[in-house]
């Protein structure tokens, strides 16, 4: 057995894993909120099973001296929390990896000689603190230990969290805290555990207190409130519902009207309706309400409502894996609903991105008059990770609504295919909206050789302008590139530190926010690689059929993952490097 | 009747001569009129058939959405700008068949909107199939051997669910259909207007006739406010009394939501304050 000691590491990832209900997320929150306040870079992701109790789930929080922001398969420090939890994670626990837990949730799993563990009988010892419930501030407080965490900062968090449940609960919550933190003197005196992360430290003027730690389902809610929406109707489903409840939880104090549907068709025709009046309308659901929602998105089309659409997309078909990650809903946001009319199709990489492309979503809405789609999935919702605070002093809302007068024409044909929007109530003209094909006033049409084709042509008008503002696809590398990796979306931070990682300077990445329409510089960038790699959390390259689509292009090497769990650094390092080493 | 404000004037009209859609359309027309509100300030919501089309007669605002969505689009608009009048209005098929996942949850929301439904218990515009309020027996292109379902009851069926408003009339009796139309136009809540209404093309079942042989006024002792006398009422199938079944005085959907709690203005009038997220989250 080797040192304990995890002095030479710049970045730690500590796994805790445990059954639903456990209180995983508690030491999870605890962890990243005491870590970041001291003045460490924090990531955290999770997966989780389709169970309200029970199972075994995990949290994998990293630690950094640096920014973190993706996932990782390496395990340092490994917290199981019941008996199935080394099991479940076999695969990533090496002979480094330090295992802190419970003696009967180890000793029947592994060869306790080979491998670095450190039991801890932490359920007996929160017994005696007064609960065994408390048995996870215990570990949260080892882990707070080994990092040496200023002891006021955790306590701080466990009396804001347990505030509402009387000084006694805070009071044993303190004393398995400290109990935790006296558990981790012993260990870093007797095993010579030794943890020595460069951190920032924190002044009122420094970077790092500036920052902000938010996760992916904040972005999107707190981006849609930047862009003024106002009304979000919805029906609850894994994993979009955080959006909903991040809106609700700030409905009051942004005043947006919230209301659970009856089902998902119902949310999508109530949010076109309420658009229709003058809302700014927000949709939230996974790719079974959204294909629930396809007759909707073409009555947004046809009628020209502005309605912005959040996907968070999980694997299918069908219930698929309700908790878990994929890319696979692509398609059925490019394709979804009958007949032709433009759209805009989003896919944020990075919880900036969410904010910004979410804000940005309602006005082009608003502009364009056409649905928004923005694409993220269950691993993006649940990431969170610090970052620089947002700069939000040039955001504006954009709104076009014009009062009416008595000649208004709902559908005017007009130059570049904007009508101007009205809205029923404001002005003297009346707001005729049709999911009939209409005239300019709004009224049904049969008129075939003449408005049929100009109502057509009018809406995709619309496209040619949108092309004007597409989203340029970011590049990380140098433009000489031989090799190009392709991603979109999610998979942005573990491909770009994958990359970072291979320190070749011919291999650069290519990630694109928005998807659709393409950024017409694509092609270019295609044509100048030597080697084109798409990677993709999806089973059949969706992206890299829209490409090929698109550009004519068909990338030849491909890195696809559809087993319901994010790409890993380790894994693409070693699938890119294979590529280009062939 | 060309003085009146939501007129169209001399314009082309789907619907077959004869259909009862005309005589609910004029007597929605005066309605209106009597109750003196302005074209500006109705939006008329349908969803697909041929009563659906019916906002496309008036001068009005209208959405002339999806099948079987009008109810959502509508309590939305409503909610979007509460000082709108707003109105759905659609057949039998499209408000108890395609859409009736949404009227169950529209009763429970009570939002402070009118539903009008044309019952002529057949599918017009897709030409003669059963619809959900079709009597056993009728033998349709589809149901070649003739109806098997129980026909959908709409008035128990809100009645059951507590509805703010149930009421029923008859197309061929304008003088009573304005009444009634008035009266869910003005009440405070969700308001179910069930109108009977022979289609003459393709229900030679459900005519004229055999609807002025069945229907009669529920008599001026009944007691709306008493639910259980509704129900009781509501279950007559070998005749149909018209009238007010069911009144249940409630707070609205708009009253009770938080939204407007501080603030009655609508919703495009407000303004975000970016200023608030820095201070919040930033």
């Amino acid at each position: 057995m080797s040192s304990f000691s995890l002095e030479n590491k710049k970045d730690i990832s500590i796994v805790l894993c445990g059954a639903a209900g456990q209180g995983i997320k508690t030491v999870e929150q605890f962890l990243t909120q005491v870590l970041f306040e001291e003045g460490y870079n924090v990531a955290a992701t999770k997966e989780y099973m389709s169970r309200v109790r029970g199972g075994t789930n995990s949290t994998e929080i990293r630690v950094s001296s640096t920014r973190v922001s993706a996932f990782v398969d390496r395990i340092d420090i490994f917290i199981p929390l019941n008996k199935t939890a080394i099991a479940r994670q076999r695969r990533r626990i090496s002979e480094d990896t330090i295992i802190i837990g419970e003696p009967e949730f180890i000793e029947n799993e592994l060869d306790i000689e080979k491998y670095k563990i450190i039991e801890i009988p932490w359920t007996k010892i929160a017994e005696e603190i007064g609960n065994r419930l408390y048995s996870n501030v215990i570990a949260a407080g080892v882990i707070a230990g080994l990092f040496n965490i200023n002891k006021e900062l955790g306590k701080d968090f466990l009396r804001k969290r347990f505030a509402t449940k009387g000084e006694q609960v805070i009071q044993n919550n303190f004393n398995a805290f400290m109990k935790g933190i006296q558990i981790a003197d012993e260990i870093i005196e007797e095993k010579g555990l030794k943890i020595s992360l460069e951190k920032t430290k924190i002044t009122n003027d420094s970077q790092m207190n500036k920052e902000i730690i938010y996760n992916g389902a904040e972005m999107i809610g707190l981006g849609a409130i930047a862009g003024g929406c106002n009304f979000i109707c919805s029906y609850p489903m894994s994993p979009s519902t955080s959006v909903l409840i991040f809106l609700a939880n700030h409905s009051d104090d942004f005043a947006i009207l919230v209301e659970q549907a009856e089902d998902e068709i119902a949310a999508i025709n109530a949010s076109i309706g309420a658009s229709y009046a003058g809302a700014r309308a927000f949709v939230t659901t996974s790719g079974g309400g959204f294909a629930l929602m396809g007759e909707g998105l073409s009555l947004s089309g046809i009628i020209e409502a502005p309605i912005v659409i959040h996907i968070a997309q999980r694997p299918g078909p069908a219930t698929g894996l309700p908790t878990r990650t994929e890319q696979g809903d692509l398609e059925l946001a490019l394709y979804s609903g009958h007949g032709d009319f433009p759209r805009i199709l989003f896919a944020p990489g990075t919880l900036e991105d969410a904010f910004y492309i979410s804000q940005q979503a309602f006005n082009l809405a608003d502009k364009f008059q056409t649905p928004v789609i923005i694409l993220t999935d269950q691993f993006f919702m649940d990431l969170y990770y610090n970052f620089p605070n947002l700069d939000i002093s040039n955001i504006k809302i954009e709104n076009n609504v014009i009062e009416t007068n008595k000649s208004y024409q709902r559908y005017k044909l007009t130059e570049n295919g904007i009508s101007p929007r009205g809205i029923p109530g404001y002005g003297k003209g009346l707001v005729r909206a049709d999911s009939d094909e209409h005239d300019e006033d709004g009224f049904i049409t049969e008129d075939l050789d003449l408005t049929r084709i100009q109502m057509v042509e009018k809406r995709f008008k619309k496209l040619e302008e949108i092309k004007k503002n597409v989203i340029a696809p970011e590049l990380v590398g140098k433009e000489d590139f031989e090799t190009l990796v392709i991603g979109w979306g999610s998979t942005y931070t573990a491909i770009k530190e994958a990359i970072e990682e291979l320190q070749n300077k011919k291999i650069a990445f290519l990630h694109f926010k928005q998807l659709y329409p393409l950024h017409p510089k694509t092609t270019e960038y295609l044509e100048k690689a030597k080697n084109r790699i798409i990677i993709e959390n999806n089973a059949t390259s969706q992206f890299g059929k829209l490409i090929r689509l698109t550009t004519g292009i068909d990338i030849e090497h491909k890195i696809l993952k559809f087993n319901g769990m994010p790409f890993s650094v380790e894994e693409l390092v070693e699938k890119i490097r294979k590529i280009v080493e062939a | 009747m060309t003085d009146n404000i939501f007129d169209m004037g001399d314009i082309d009209i789907s619907w077959c001569p004869g259909c009862g859609d005309y005589s609910i359309l004029k007597t929605l027309k005066d309605a209106l009129v009597e109750l003196d509100i302005k074209p500006e300030h109705l939006v008329m919501v349908s969803g697909i058939g041929q009563a659906a089309k019916m906002p496309q007669y008036l001068k009005c605002n209208y959405f002339n959405g999806l099948h079987g969505r009008s109810l959502p689009a509508a309590w939305a608009i409503k909610s979007t700008n509460p000082e709108l009048v707003v109105i759905a209005e659609s057949g039998d098929g499209c408000t108890y068949g395609e859409g009736g996942n949404h009227l169950i949850h529209t009763i429970r929301r009570n939002p402070n909107i009118t539903n009008f439904v044309h019952n002529n218990m057949i599918y017009g515009l897709t030409k003669g199939q059963a619809s959900p309020t079709s009597q056993m027996g009728m033998k349709t292109a589809v149901q070649v051997d003739g109806v098997i379902l129980n026909p959908f009851n709409p008035l128990s069926f809100a009645i059951g669910l507590d509805a703010s408003f149930v009421a029923r009339t008859f197309a061929g009796d304008q003088k009573h259909m304005k009444g009634i139309m008035k009266k869910a136009i003005t009440h405070k809540g969700y308001a179910l207007v069930d109108i009977l209404q022979p289609c003459v093309s393709f229900n030679k079942i459900n005519t004229y006739k055999w609807f002025s042989d069945r229907v009669y006024y529920l008599e001026s002792s009944h007691d709306p406010t008493n639910q259980l006398e509704a129900l009781k009422r509501a279950s007559e199938t070998d005749k149909f009394p018209l009238g007010i079944f069911y009144i249940k005085e409630k707070p609205t959907f708009e009253e009770n939501h938080d939204i407007y709690q501080k603030s009655k203005e609508p919703l495009y009038k407000r303004k975000r304050d970016l200023k608030k997220i820095k201070e919040k989250f930033l």
